[in-house]
């Protein structure tokens, strides 16, 4: 066990899968500038900048990516993969459907996003969703830093384009890393704490926001499951029906916006396929329909804080929800 | 060693020709859609395509007929494809507009104006770090050259020298605009220097010459490792997409371009260079029209994707 924080463990997978497959590579803007590890252990073919053209960056590596090499391309923040919609969502993730089959899009992107550094709405903008509702991709967004490693490794090995948003405010969060940490599936989550009266499911920095809450409930005599999905797509279903299935209650807790958010997917699953275990009505807890503002107490107030949740969560134990 | 015979080339135009009439046909009787004809502009790509070997790669666009059976595409797996049938290339998943053939060489397609732009880098950066014999060829039109990817391609293929013969067919139209209102220069090929490439403009109507330049394209990028761009001057004779009644065009520009009908033009070469007799010149069209009523029928006889089609090769 090693104790290290996300962005080191986003640079462990990195080197890890880069000794492992030749055909791994990572380029983008200041790349080499920054990773000179990675630069210095595989040169300068294999670790590359790139100009600021996010489109063409995101192009090279499907391209790349369609003809025997695994690309993975750092975009910095998510809302510069505006720039780069056409080759993620027309190219990367239609290319395989629509050729019959005849091409595979191992590619890897990676980009931050999350208050944390009060830069604003175009640093900050967790638009997961998209990408999400968009055939052809996988996307994931950890919590720790053994799920950064270990994520990011099956990332780069699976066949598919893998989105991996990395939550801006834990770059520098430490936790326990097991060793010889293998890649982690795709599509499972995991169950943070366990419980009986509700069930908090989220992902990223609001993970953490919901084992505060889940402290705070239980001395108030609530116990809570928290499922930190950590894989929004594929999505594991199963994990969150098992959960509400035993609490019959359900908070779902992000930073991105409400509409059409994970959240809401979260809610219409378990509305269809758990509708007799639910006790109160879903509810979710998340950032406002509005960009992310630059100044500090505005961008805190943006994300949903432990406060809520335990209020949300008492309004489905004790109050006017509840059964 | 790549050569072009003039009688070859004729033939193989004919054929582009025959396909593409018999998708204005076949969409004429609803039975294909959203078909972009390149009508006009088989010269170009008979030429280009001669001038590579099986070990290179090709990205195109949606007017790729030309590029697909110029490569040796089977007339009647292309009709299959653009009727959504399941003997198509792409099993009927794509229809007529991103055609890929992976057995060809035809690596990926797009339909996005520009995407296969964005794509080429990286089928040239996988060329150039698997040190693999053939260069990539990248077809787009004059309107791809007004999308940021473009500059974003050529500038990106330059600065890591990837092997890529960017290939503008210059039909004079985006989509229902003439290219005089789109752009202050009279061609695309002058972008080219700005990024320290190098480029050459050839008659897009004449497959012999767009052969030379294009083995000459070719041959640099084999010796130097850089990229080329080779701008082919031609003319879409048909709209945009069928059906289009190109009332926006200046009837005097049709009528001037429809006088340079490559295939017309060839012909009339050949047979006034005593190339071409009567006889054999029936033999081709007799020819063409086998294949063509080959393709119709083998297309018509497949099957449309089963329904467990929809869901299939979404994911590896």
């Amino acid at each position: 066990m090693t104790q290290m924080t996300v962005n080191d463990a986003i640079s462990a997978a990195l080197a890890e899968e880069m000794r492992r497959d030749p055909s791994v590579l990572i380029f983008g803007e200041g790349v080499a500038t920054k990773r000179r590890d990675l630069l210095g252990e595989f040169g300068p073919a294999r670790v590359r900048n790139t100009p600021l053209a996010e489109g063409i960056v995101a192009g090279t590596a499907a391209g790349a990516a369609a003809t025997g090499l695994r690309p993975v391309i750092d975009l910095l923040f998510a809302p510069f993969l505006c720039y780069a919609m056409d080759e993620i969502v027309n190219s990367a993730g239609k290319l395989r459907y629509v050729s019959g089959g005849q091409f595979k899009f191992p590619m890897v992107v990676l980009a931050m996003t999350g208050a944390g550094w009060g830069v604003g709405a175009q640093h900050n903008h967790n638009i997961e969703s998209w990408f999400v509702h968009s055939p052809g991709l996988k996307v994931v967004m950890p919590s720790t830093p053994a799920d950064f490693k270990g994520l990011l490794k099956a990332a780069i090995r699976d066949d598919n384009p893998v989105l991996v948003f990395a939550d801006i405010a834990l770059g520098y969060s430490a936790g326990e890393v097991p060793e010889d940490i293998d890649a982690i599936p795709l599509g499972q989550a995991a169950l943070r704490r366990t419980g009986d009266d509700v069930t908090l499911v989220s992902y990223a920095k609001t993970v953490g926001t919901c084992l505060a809450a889940a402290d705070r409930l239980a001395e108030t005599g609530i116990s809570a499951d928290v499922l930190d999905l950590r894989s929004l797509k594929p999505l594991d279903e199963d994990a969150i029906l098992r959960s509400v299935a035993k609490t019959g209650r359900l908070v779902v807790v992000h930073e991105a916006s409400r509409l059409c958010g994970v959240g809401a997917e979260v809610a219409a699953l378990v509305a269809e396929k758990a509708f007799t275990s639910l006790r109160a009505p879903v509810l979710r807890l998340t950032g406002p329909d509005a960009p992310a503002p630059a100044s500090f107490p505005l961008e805190q107030a943006f994300v949903p804080q432990a406060d809520a949740v335990v209020a949300a969560v008492q309004s489905l134990v004790h109050g006017a929800l509840a059964a | 060693m790549t050569a072009l015979p003039p009688v070859e080339a004729l033939e193989r135009m004919m054929l582009i020709r025959a396909y593409e009439e018999t998708l204005v046909d076949l969409h004429g009787r609803g039975r294909a859609a959203g078909t972009c004809t390149a009508i006009g502009q088989e010269a170009s790509a008979v030429g280009v395509v001669a001038a590579l070997t099986p070990d290179d790669l090709i990205l195109t666009n949606h007017r790729s007929a030309g590029h697909l059976l110029a490569r040796g595409a089977d007339p009647g797996r292309m009709l299959a494809e653009v009727q959504g049938k399941s003997g198509g290339y792409c099993g009927g998943k794509s229809g007529s507009l991103h055609i890929s053939a992976k057995e060809l060489g035809v690596v990926l397609t797009s339909t996005i104006v520009g995407g296969e732009l964005a794509l080429a880098t990286g089928v040239g950066l996988s060329r150039s770090m698997q040190g693999g014999p053939g260069i990539v060829v990248c077809f787009f039109g004059d309107g791809a050259a007004c999308e940021g990817r473009f500059h974003e391609s050529l500038n990106l293929a330059a600065v890591w020298s990837l092997p890529i013969l960017y290939v503008c067919e210059n039909n004079q139209w985006q989509a229902f605009v003439h290219r005089k209102e789109t752009m202050t220069a009279d061609g695309v090929a002058g972008h080219a220097a700005a990024y320290g490439i190098d480029s050459a403009v050839v008659d897009g109507n004449d497959p012999l010459a767009v052969f030379e330049a294009a083995t000459a394209a070719v041959a640099a990028i084999r010796r130097t490792g850089k990229p080329f761009l080779l701008e082919a001057m031609t003319y879409r004779l048909r709209g945009h997409f069928e059906p289009d009644d190109q009332s926006y065009v200046d009837p005097g520009e049709l009528a001037h371009w429809r006088e340079r009908d490559p295939v017309i033009l060839l012909r009339r070469r050949l047979e006034r260079d005593g190339l071409l007799d009567a006889a054999a010149a029936a033999r081709m069209e007799e020819s063409v029209r086998t294949r063509m009523e080959a393709a119709a029928a083998f297309a018509e006889a497949s099957p449309y994707p089963a329904p467990e089609e929809l869901t299939r090769d979404v994911y590896a």
